[in-house]
């Protein structure tokens, strides 16, 4: 099963910023946007919900704050207590380094492992970007839809907000 | 985002007008040409460098540590001298990268991603030395705490030199992932101009499929914006950690509070100067004049006042307390420090540190870059110096004057320093050549900073090239490769 999806393309940030919003307000169904660069603003007109990859981090660095600071006590207190100038075997403030450490390395880590997981981006991953949109395009990529006369008003949204060029495409739905 | 809200006092950020595509040439160009013979001159003599002292590392880990100039007294000396010197350098980039992010400042994007290459390699330099300085090298791996068969016999987590192991390593690991996930969006870019080929796989590979969707990049600037968040404490803790080797001991002129701060100063302090010497190169070398610009390299100094300021009063700090506390050790130590057998050194370093710096006030020799090269020099050497009169001058007198002795690095522990420059700008040059030293997309973002919007000829519908809905099926297929440079763009129907 293949439907077919309108590609508008787009020499400037503040025009595909005005299309995005148009394409959804005249209610399209709106696939995706391509930059070249991260253009603020762009997720507000998409009406993309803030990530939620800032929850992974918190848990991934109460993980390692935790296993840090097991692991320390474990070792220090219980597998090999240590006599050391006679300090306490639970010389807690002195395992705060390590255990700041460990959360910070296991919240990066982590999160961009989140990252990877939830955006598809693997080695060998076979996905081809559109032209031109890793260099100096801006892609907005619409599924016009069943509807009769929905890929003409489509195309003629793109092309009254600026649109340089427009192509359509056959993808696997 | 760039253009708006902005003051009409503010000036662009990429000084000379330039579009996108343009800006995606000059980047690539010098990965996609053959190196120069300057350049080929510099890699040579950076590879001599390296393997000169590849050989005499070689020779220390095969005859043993004797070969140093260290004794009873002075345990340390040079090599940790340089340890503590590069893990510094290596404080800037991310620096740069993390904390000015944080702070929006927007003129980080023309060198956040070759200052943070320059932390990758100085950390590497650095964590050679411990790792030679154990003597057993081949031990190493004795540090991590992991079940072994010598009993139960863990690491001794209450040692700083441990929190060191833990530091260095996450500071390393955390800043490679920040510049990985930096370098992916450039990766997909330089992969899309690249012909059929080894180098096309490779990049390929490397950037995982990189499609530029706004979905992706959505989720890639909240973990851009998190991975920032971890790095700048992290920067902190790091020399923080560093700085303890020193700090919970009790030798007069170690056992110091006012450490971790001082160490930070000072390492922000040497790493934007090695930044700066890495830059004005780098711009005047590649071209890049009018994306690393006069104000990127006067930003820069303005923090070298800042951070020379901090680290002069952290000196006037320590003879302060020095002299307040009563402590006739921590008195002597000082003394010892200005005006002992080590006075040479302890006046190099105020002269560069102290006194160099303030030639930054004047706005000519901010703007010069012969001068802010030489000044970044000088500052360099003389953070080196601060390190080593730290560990030498407090070491060499100390509680006992049985115990005074002197200390003079041996050829070895010299050439082992230099074979360290050898290897960072060994894999600096490399990284010049292979990737894009500066950050493609986050520059692009910023063309626009300060510059009114361009007006857009207003074409009407009419002249517009008829879409291409119903193209025949060889113009569908080109459409599928991406453009190689400018001159074929005309392939692409966009």
């Amino acid at each position: 099963m293949s439907a077919p999806v309108l590609i508008g393309y787009f020499d400037s940030e503040e025009r595909v910023l005005e299309a995005t919003r148009a394409v959804r307000e005249a209610g399209h169904d709106l696939r995706d946007v391509y930059t070249p660069y991260a253009v603020h603003g762009l997720d507000a007109a998409m009406g993309l919900k803030p990530s939620r990859l800032t929850w992974v981090c918190f848990a991934a660095g109460a993980l390692g704050c935790t296993l840090a600071m097991s692991l320390q006590l474990y070792t220090s207190v219980v597998s090999w207590p240590l006599n050391v100038g006679g300090k306490p075997f639970n010389s807690f403030p002195a395992f705060i380094p390590v255990t700041f450490e460990l959360t910070v390395l296991f919240a990066a880590l982590g999160t961009v492992a989140a990252f990877l997981v939830r955006a598809k981006l693997f080695p060998g991953n076979k996905r081809q970007a559109l032209p031109r949109v890793t260099d100096d395009r801006f892609a907005i990529v619409i599924a016009p839809g069943q509807k009769p006369n929905a890929l003409e008003a489509a195309e003629a949204l793109l092309r009254d907000h600026g649109a340089v060029a427009t192509d359509l495409r056959e993808v696997a739905s | 985002m760039s253009n708006q809200h902005l003051s009409p006092l503010r000036v662009p950020l990429v000084s000379e007008p330039r579009s996108m595509g343009q800006l995606t040439e000059e980047i690539c160009a010098p990965m996609e040409r053959a190196p120069t013979w300057k350049w080929w001159v510099a890699f040579g003599i950076a590879v001599a460098v390296l393997a000169t002292g590849a050989g005499i590392v070689a020779y220390q880990v095969g005859t043993g540590i004797g070969v140093w100039g260290l004794n009873k007294t002075i345990g340390w000396a040079f090599d940790i001298t340089n340890f503590v010197f590069w893990v510094g350098i290596g404080h800037a980039g991310t620096l740069i990268s993390a904390i000015l992010f944080l702070f929006r400042q927007k003129w980080r994007t023309s060198i956040n991603r070759a200052a943070e290459a320059m932390t990758l390699f100085a950390v590497m330099c650095a964590a050679l030395f411990p790792l030679i300085h154990m003597g057993r090298p081949w031990l190493a791996f004795w540090v991590l705490p992991y079940p072994n068969t010598r009993g139960s016999l863990w690491v001794n987590f209450r040692s700083p030199l441990l929190w060191d192991v833990f530091a260095i390593s996450t500071y390393f690991t955390v800043s490679a992932v920040f510049w990985y996930v930096g370098l992916i969006p450039d990766l997909a870019t330089v992969r899309d101009r690249l012909k059929a080929g080894v180098r096309k796989a490779i990049f390929k590979v490397m950037s995982l499929g990189w499609t530029g969707s706004n979905r992706t990049w959505s989720r890639y600037e909240t973990v851009y914006l998190l991975l920032a968040g971890l790095a700048t404490p992290l920067v902190l803790s790091v020399h923080t950690i560093v700085s303890m080797d020193f700090a919970t001991s009790v030798i007069p002129g170690w056992h110091t509070t006012i450490f971790p701060p001082y160490f930070v100063a000072g390492a922000v302090f040497s790493g934007f100067a090695m930044v700066l010497t890495l830059m004005i190169i780098t711009r005047v070398v590649l071209g890049y004049e009018h994306l690393i610009t006069l104000r990127h390299l006067e930003n820069m100094t303005k923090v070298i006042i800042v951070t020379g300021g901090l680290v002069s009063l952290a000196y006037a700090t320590e003879f302060f307390i020095a002299w307040y506390s009563g402590n006739p050790y921590e008195r002597f130590a000082f003394m010892n420090r200005a005006f002992g057998p080590y006075a040479w050194a302890y006046w190099t370093m105020v002269t560069c540190n102290v006194v160099s710096p303030h030639l930054f006030w004047f706005k000519k020799i901010r703007t010069s870059p012969a001068a802010i090269f030489v000044l970044s020099l000088v500052i360099n050497v003389g953070m080196w110096f601060e390190r080593f009169v730290i560990i030498v001058t407090s070491l060499h007198r100390d509680y006992l004057p049985s115990s005074w002795s002197m200390y003079t690095p041996t050829m070895v522990e010299v050439g082992t320093f230099i074979g360290t420059f050898g290897l960072f700008f060994t894999l600096f040059l490399l990284f010049v050549r292979v990737l894009p030293i500066i950050s493609i997309g986050e520059v692009k973002s910023v063309l626009g900073f300060a510059r009114s919007t361009p007006a857009h000829p207003e074409t009407p519908p009419s002249t517009r090239p008829a879409p291409v809905l119903d193209a025949p099926e060889e113009a569908s297929a080109a459409r599928n490769h991406p453009p190689l440079a400018i001159a074929t763009r005309k392939d692409v129907p966009v």
